[in-house]
Formats: C-alpha cells, structure tokens, sequence
C-alpha cells in the first residue's frame, strides 16, 4: 500500500525560475495496483515519479510504503521498498559493465554489500533463465557490455534487473517511449506479463492516452501538479480516448490542448 | 641502457604502477578528476620518512603514510560530496592544503634517511646485486596490492563502487549509497599513491616537500598508456594495463635520456610527459570520430 498525502515539490524556491511542480498530490495505490499515469509536458509526471523514488524531495506532505513514512528517505535507503525502470535506456544500466554485472548489481538491491564475490555460479545460472525469457539470445552474452545492446534489449534488460529482487513499487518512466513501435510493443508486453506473474503494485507513466486505458487497472491523469482525474474499475472499463478528453475538460473546465499528449 | 639504468627504470615503473592503481580508482572507477594524488605522495614520502627517522618500523610507518593518504583522499572526496565543492577544484584545495601539512609534518623541506633502517634494509644483507632489491621488494608489493584490488573490484561493494562511477543514478536506485562509495574509493586512491610514496622516500632514502609535482600527469600517462596497448575487457585486465603502461612509461622515459642522438635532457622529462599525455587522450578519439562520421 503506497500512500500519498498533500505532496508538494517546488524547483528553484525564491529564484525568478521558481517552478512549484507538484501542488498537493494524493493518492492511495493498494497492493497489486497497476496505475498508469498520463499527463502533457510540465504535468508533473517525472517529479512525482522521482519523489516516490526519492531523487526529488518533498517540500510539504508525506509519502508512506505499507504504513512506513519513506518522506525524508535517500534513493538508496528507498531501494529495498522501491524499484525503477528510466525513460532513457541508458539511464537505467550501466553501459561499461558487462550484462552479467548490470544484474549482480540490480540483484543486491536493497541489501546489503559487503565483499563477498558480486559474481557467483548460482547468479549466472539465474541471469541465463530471467535473460531467456526474452528470446534475444541474451543469454550467451553474458560478459558482453551493455552499451553493445540495442535500446530495446537494454529496457528489456532493465526490465528484468528491476524485478529480480522483491519490491513494494514498481516505477516505469515511459520506459517504451524511446522505443521503435514494435521494439516498444514487445517490451509493454514483457511488462504486462511480468507485472502479472508476479502481482507486482506498478505506476507506468506513458505519453499515450491509448496506451493508458489498454494496460492496467487504474488511470490518473495529471495536470499542472495535481490530479485531473483519477478512474478504475467499472467507470474505466469501456472509456475510450474522447472519453478522457471530455472527462478533463468536465473536471478541469477547460479543453486539453497539448500536441505532446498521443491521441491514438 | 646499463643494466642499473634499467632496473632504476623498472623500479619506478613498479612504483608509479601503485600511483596509477590510485589514479585509475579515482579517473576510471569514480570519473572523480583527483588532483590530490600531487600532494598525497610526498604525504606518503613525509610521513613515512619521518616516522622512520624517528625509529619507528618502517612496515608500521609505511603502514601509517597508506593511512594518511587515506585521509587526504577522503577530505577531497568529502569536500566534494557533502560540501558540494567540484570534484576537481576540491582536489586542489587538499593539494595545496597538503604542501603545509608536509612542511608541517617534516619541520624542514626535506629528510634524508641515510642509515636509518628501512623496508630495504633486511634484503641488503641477502646476496644480491643491490640495484635488484628495490624491484624484487617493489614487485612483490605490487603483486600484492594488484590481487586485492581485483579482489575487491569484483567484490560486491567493488561492483557498487564501479557503477557509482559510470552512473550514479541507477547505482543509487538500486541501494548504493554513492556518496559513501566516493569518499571510500578516493581514499582508497590516495591510500595507494600514500603507499607509493613512502616506498619512494625509501628506495630513494629522501622525502622531499617538492616531490610531488607531476605525479598525477605521470599516473595518468600509466593508465591511458596501458589503455592504449592492452585489453580492458575486465578489471583485472584493465589494471594490469595500468600497471605495465606505467613500467613502459619509465622504461621509454629511460631510453629518450639515454638515447644521445635524441638531444634529450632530464629537464625535458615533465614536457616529453605532457606530449605523450596529450597525444594518448586524443588519438583514441580522433579514431571514435571517424567512426561516428565526426558527430561528437
């Protein structure tokens, strides 16, 4: 249970850049949730992903992870409870280590490091099954160096480091966005499995309204660092795109006009 | 080259390969340009000379210049990572920092350590030729510090460490604490290049408060050299590249000066350094330009 209360972020306090971000934000996400999150450029989208994450700190208000104030928790600490998937394929690995060592890295998240080896014959063996999975034939490259993948195999990858280890969040920051069509459709859909073998609480940001109502259980829409509006179950089922429009402009009372928000 | 000639070259090869383990930990693992290395050496040479002078074990002393090396790189590290200073400028508030600690902690601009007893001084007993005890001791040191270094690069905190270095962010998302893993690896850098020192002081039988100047150009000649010539698929690869680019770098060093025909003098030496600096770092991109189709 994730459990947001009067979140507000301000860039740049008292400077004439002054941006206050997120305007008082609440949100209760239950266990097994899988939210997607749209919203157009400026929304709030990335900042209150990296609030969750911890890389962004909250001015007022708190966030809590099954009942546990996380508010003025660090990214590391944050780790055990929290992991992430980056927009940017290479934000999310570490493109001068090896395959193997992007994983043995992601395997330790959240716990603790000492100077046993990173590298053991157990690990390999579970990196080849998780790799297999995805048929790219990533499982004999083992040693290779991330920064030889393409950006879809990457996010594939990441994919699967982020869900090695247990997790109360899942975060995805429009992690198809820098994808080819159809590279980002076989990476959407390893999210949706994964998502649902493992019954994992998620919150995917997509700049696509089509995207949002196809994949999940729940659709917030944000707009200037709040809510527009917030559906799930039967009031979701059935909506289609306009239905969105028109569901923001009733909450908003103002048309959506932003050519950066995908119709389709 | 005299075979003395040569052994002097291997001998500080050997000992600029310690520097270069120091600088490829803080350039290469962490990406934190480290200037302190200039002024950690002669830390390293002052404090082990004087200790030593003053009838300590020289190992224990030796032991203690690692640990003060130690200390400067973690002063930079930490000027750097809690007081937000740049990474670079923050080095070089420690290295000037550590020219009046050295004075400080010498009393006087050098010390000499004739017969006073050193790490040498139990092999000088042993039969062997004298210009082979400081490369037989120095070697076996650096086999030493090499095996734990690749140790603890691939250690789990090693692998933390050299994530924080390439990407921050994700080390971060998955637990690391990076700002620890900073002031931890600089330290270990400057540990090293403590070490280095206090061996030099002692093969050389004198500190000196000067004998710092240069050493970081020299320790990244090492590294990008080595780079050049070898492998770096893995760590241990990659620091054995280190390790050899610092003893070719003394040894092609040794034959410009002893090479007549050349012209060359010692004085040349910090300029003939700066060249093979400067060529080394551009030629590997002048390739990746060509390559990209001069798209940077």
């Amino acid at each position: 249970m994730i459990e947001v209360k009067e979140l507000h972020v301000t860039f740049g306090k008292g400077t004439p850049l002054e941006n206050h971000a997120l305007r008082g934000i609440n949100l209760q996400i239950p266990e097994g949730q899988f939210v997607t999150v749209i919203g157009s450029n400026g929304a709030g989208k990335s900042t209150f992903l990296n609030s969750l994450a911890g890389e962004v700190m909250a001015d007022t208000g708190s966030i809590a992870i099954d009942d546990q104030d996380v508010t003025r928790w660090p990214t590391n600490k944050r780790s055990g409870l929290v992991a992430r998937v980056f927009q940017d394929p290479l934000a999310g690995t570490c493109e001068s280590l090896s395959i193997e060592e992007n994983m043995a890295l992601a395997l330790k998240r959240g716990q603790r490091r000492g100077l046993s080896r990173s590298m053991k014959k157990e690990y390999k063996e579970l990196f080849q099954e998780r790799l297999s999975r995805l048929g790219l034939g990533l499982e004999k490259r083992l040693g290779d160096r991330m920064g030889l993948l393409s950006g879809g195999q990457r996010q594939a990858v990441s994919l699967l480091m982020a869900t090695l280890q247990p997790m109360k969040i899942l975060l995805l920051d429009e992690h198809t966005a820098a994808l080819d069509p159809k590279t980002a459709a076989f990476v959407l859909e390893l999210t949706r499995d994964i998502i649902a073998e493992q019954q994992l609480t998620a919150l995917m940001v997509t700049h696509s309204m089509r995207q949002a109502l196809d994949v999940g259980d729940r659709t917030l829409m944000l707009h200037e660092g709040n809510i527009a509006f917030d559906v799930q179950g039967d009031e979701r089922e059935g909506l289609d795109v306009p239905d969105l429009l028109a569901l923001f402009s009733r909450n908003k009372g103002e048309e959506l006009s932003d050519d950066s928000l995908l119709l389709g | 080259m005299s075979a003395i000639a040569f052994f002097g070259a291997i001998e500080s090869g050997l000992l600029f390969g310690l520097v270069a383990f120091g600088v490829f930990i803080a350039f290469r693992v962490l990406d934190f340009p480290d200037l302190t290395v200039d002024g950690s050496f002669p830390l390293g040479a002052a404090v082990a000379a004087t200790l030593i002078v003053s009838g300590w074990n020289p190992w224990v002393a030796t032991a203690m210049a690692m640990v003060a090396g130690c200390m400067a790189g973690a002063l930079t590290a930490w000027l750097n990572v809690r007081l937000q200073i740049m990474n670079l400028l923050a080095s070089i508030l420690t290295m000037i920092a550590l020219y009046s600690i050295n004075l400080r902690i010498m009393g006087k601009p050098n010390v000499a350590l004739l017969g006073d007893e050193t790490v040498l001084t139990p092999w000088e007993e042993l039969d062997i030729a004298f210009y082979l005890i400081s490369p037989i001791l120095l070697t076996l040191v650096v086999l030493v510090v090499y095996f734990l270094l690749v140790r603890f690069m691939t250690s789990e905190t090693g692998l933390a460490m050299r994530a924080t270095g390439v990407n921050a962010k994700m080390a971060r998302a998955n637990g690391v604490h990076t700002g620890r893993l900073t002031i931890m690896g600089v330290a270990l850098a400057n540990g090293l290049v403590g070490l280095a020192g206090a061996l030099f002081a002692q093969t050389q039988g004198t500190a000196d408060v000067t004998m710092g100047v240069g050493t970081i150009v020299v320790g990244l000649a090492a590294v990008i050299g080595g780079e050049a010539i070898m492998s770096t698929r893995t760590i241990a690869r990659w620091l054995f590249a280190c390790l050899i680019g610092a003893i070719l770098y003394r040894l092609a060093i040794a034959v410009a000066l002893n090479t007549d025909a050349l012209g060359l003098q010692a004085q040349d030496l910090n300029l003939i350094t700066a060249v093979l600096v400067t060529l080394a770092i551009v030629m590997p991109r002048m390739k990746q330009l060509k390559r990209s189709g001069g798209a940077a």
